[in-house]
């Protein structure tokens, strides 16, 4: 299992901050995740050994946490809040909109593997909604136009 | 990155800095920043956990506990390492604040912990951020390094003699890791599943060692009260409210956005003159007054004084500052079912009350707001939301439960209005049916 140099540089350092190796689980799956897509089965291994736990109590974790994924998804997974502030200010509309748009359903991939869309649990743009988060990007104040421009700005790269 | 707005009615402590260029070390020096953290270490840990104490700051994370008070119960002597942890875990539906505090002020986030740790004989800190806030996660990771790269923190921190460490720790998606013991878990790298108490972190905490834990705004308030003192910041409000808040005005409103007003604003005026009144001179309905979790208050119930007292007195909470303005077309049983969908997905299923309570009323109400409800479905949604409150080892189970018999006992007619196969009377104002979805 190879990471990048960036990961393990990040790893050996987070490594020294905590009294117990276990500590730096949670943002190390997720920078892995980030870096390989979804946490395989090789991904979820190599992070066991490194951390002298077991294949399943990593799992055990993984499952418990909302943003932690086994299943591979599109380059870009457009998140969609669809809670009470955004829900009143027209996050459930956008999220069928997409639905439409993309013709795919909660959690589910485009053919292309280029996106994949999530009706997700409050993202904290609760003051700027709807809101959105595309990866790790927050896009907020959105219309299905706005959704539109940015979905086809990110398909061009 | 999230829009600013501002009100003449503000009073910028926690805020003043916002828009200013202050995740620049440089900047954040010229603006004061890292003179309180010098002052605390020229004073007596007692004296710093009194000044707070008499300031009246309190909790912003929503419980609203007295924070000198909190730091008082770290004992003295302790065989094992003590913890300063900051919960930067956001994620109370109607709130965005520390989010701004991150984006615009890391450094007082970071002076707050350090201040905290001398205050209680502490060397190390955590500023845990929720994993969906990765650019404020590196931010935050910056500002930490910038700090280390001048000597603030680490060994001997300004030549002071005393160490102290600060570390970034990021989430991964989880609403119940902003409970504080879910939070040490989340930390020790396991499921954040609330622990018991007694013992409290504050004894028995990260490790085992004695932990302070803090949300941001509240350790961002600590350095302005170093500096100001402890009679200024009592005064910005109500007795035993002390300071500002920064509230998340959202919903229905004509100018939403994160206003920082002195505790014990009066709600009605923060709608309608702060938030500028709700847009196509529409009616309202409800207020969520701080976060989800909270009883909701009927338009004629807001005529209150935003403090943690007065909202308790008014039956409901001051909570996280999230502030949810819902008006006259919204479905109050759809707005009750989203908010027990929310509970049930985030439910970390450890103990049964909220486990099993948190689906049933997800699917109660989801059938009932698509026209298969009946009559003893409405007593049958109260009593088991009452029969959750107060039987969760974390208030998780509490927080579905609040607002769910607030709706049902305050807008019971709604619910009426449901019965015998009838379509929701608020259907039209919806673009859409999600029954899918909701399901």
């Amino acid at each position: 299992m190879k990471f990048s140099d960036q990961f393990e540089a990040r790893f050996a350092d987070m490594l020294t901050h905590y009294p117990t190796k276990r500590s730096v689980l949670v943002p190390t799956l997720l920078y892995a995740q980030d870096e390989v897509g979804y946490l395989s089965h090789d991904v979820i291994h190599e992070i066991a050994q490194r951390l002298d736990l077991t294949d399943l109590e990593v799992s055990n974790v993984i499952s418990y946490y909302s943003m932690l994924t086994t299943q591979p998804r599109g380059k870009f997974n457009v998140q969609v809040c669809t809670n009470i502030a955004c829900m009143l200010c027209g996050g459930e509309e956008l999220l069928d909109h997409c639905k439409t748009k993309l013709g795919i359903g909660h959690k589910g991939t485009t053919p292309d593997g280029i996106f994949s869309l999530e009706e997700v649990e409050c993202i904290g743009g609760c003051s700027w909604a709807p809101a959105v988060q595309v990866n790790y990007d927050f896009h907020e104040n959105l219309t299905s136009e706005k959704m539109d421009r940015m979905l086809d700005g990110y398909k061009k790269n | 990155m999230a829009d600013l707005v501002s009100h003449p009615d503000e009073v910028k402590v926690v805020s003043k800095r916002f828009g200013k260029g202050a995740t620049n070390i440089d900047r954040y020096l010229e603006l004061d920043g890292y003179k309180a953290v010098q002052k605390a270490l020229g004073m007596q840990p007692d004296a710093i956990v009194n000044l707070v104490k008499d300031s009246g700051l309190r909790g912003r994370g929503g419980a609203g506990f007295n924070t000198g008070m909190k730091w008082s119960f770290v004992p003295k002597q302790s065989p094992k390492p003590k913890y300063i942890l900051c919960n930067g875990d956001e994620s109370e539906p109607g709130t965005c604040k520390d989010r701004l505090i991150f984006e615009h002020d890391p450094h007082s986030v970071i002076e707050g912990v350090v201040i905290a740790g001398i205050a209680t004989g502490s060397h190390a800190g955590y500023i845990y951020i929720r994993g969906e806030y990765r650019y404020l996660l590196e931010i935050m990771q910056k500002a930490i390094k910038d700090a280390y790269a001048r000597g603030f923190l680490g060994k001997n921190i300004f030549g002071s003699g005393y160490d102290f460490e600060v570390y970034w720790h990021g989430g991964a998606g989880a609403y119940e890791v902003g409970e504080e013991s879910a939070l040490m878990e989340s930390l020790e790298g396991k499921r954040g599943i609330p622990r018991i108490r007694p013992p409290f972190p504050a004894v028995v905490g990260l490790w085992g060692g004695p932990t302070v834990i803090n949300n941001a705004e509240t350790l961002a308030s600590v350095p302005h009260i170093l500096l100001g003192g402890a009679e200024w910041f009592a005064k910005l409000g109500p007795a035993k409210n002390g300071g500002t808040r920064l509230f998340c005005l959202s919903g229905h409103l004509n100018r939403p956005g994160v206003y920082e007003l002195p505790m014990g604003y009066n709600l009605k005026k923060m709608i309608y003159e702060v938030g500028g009144g709700i847009p196509n001179g529409r009616k309202l309905k409800a207020v969520v007054p701080g976060g989800s979790s909270c009883p909701l208050l009927t338009a004629d119930e807001i005529d209150v004084s935003m403090d943690f007292d007065s909202m308790m007195k008014a039956g409901s909470m001051l909570g996280s500052g999230g502030v949810v303005v819902v008006d006259e077309t919204t479905c109050m049983v759809k707005f009750a079912l989203r908010i027990m969908k929310f509970y049930q997905h985030e439910s970390c299923g450890w103990c049964i009350p909220c486990r099993e309570g948190t689906d049933w009323l997800k699917k109660t109400l989801t059938r009932f707001h698509h026209g298969g409800g009946v009559k003893k479905d409405i007593d049958n949604i109260q009593y088991l939301s009452e029969n959750m409150l107060g039987r969760t080892f974390c208030p998780l189970g509490d927080a579905a439960a609040m607002p769910t018999i607030s709706i049902v006992k305050k807008f019971r007619k709604e619910f009426e209005d449901h019965l015998d196969g009838k379509p929701c009377p608020f259907v039209k104002t919806h673009a859409t049916e999600r029954a899918e979805v909701l399901v």
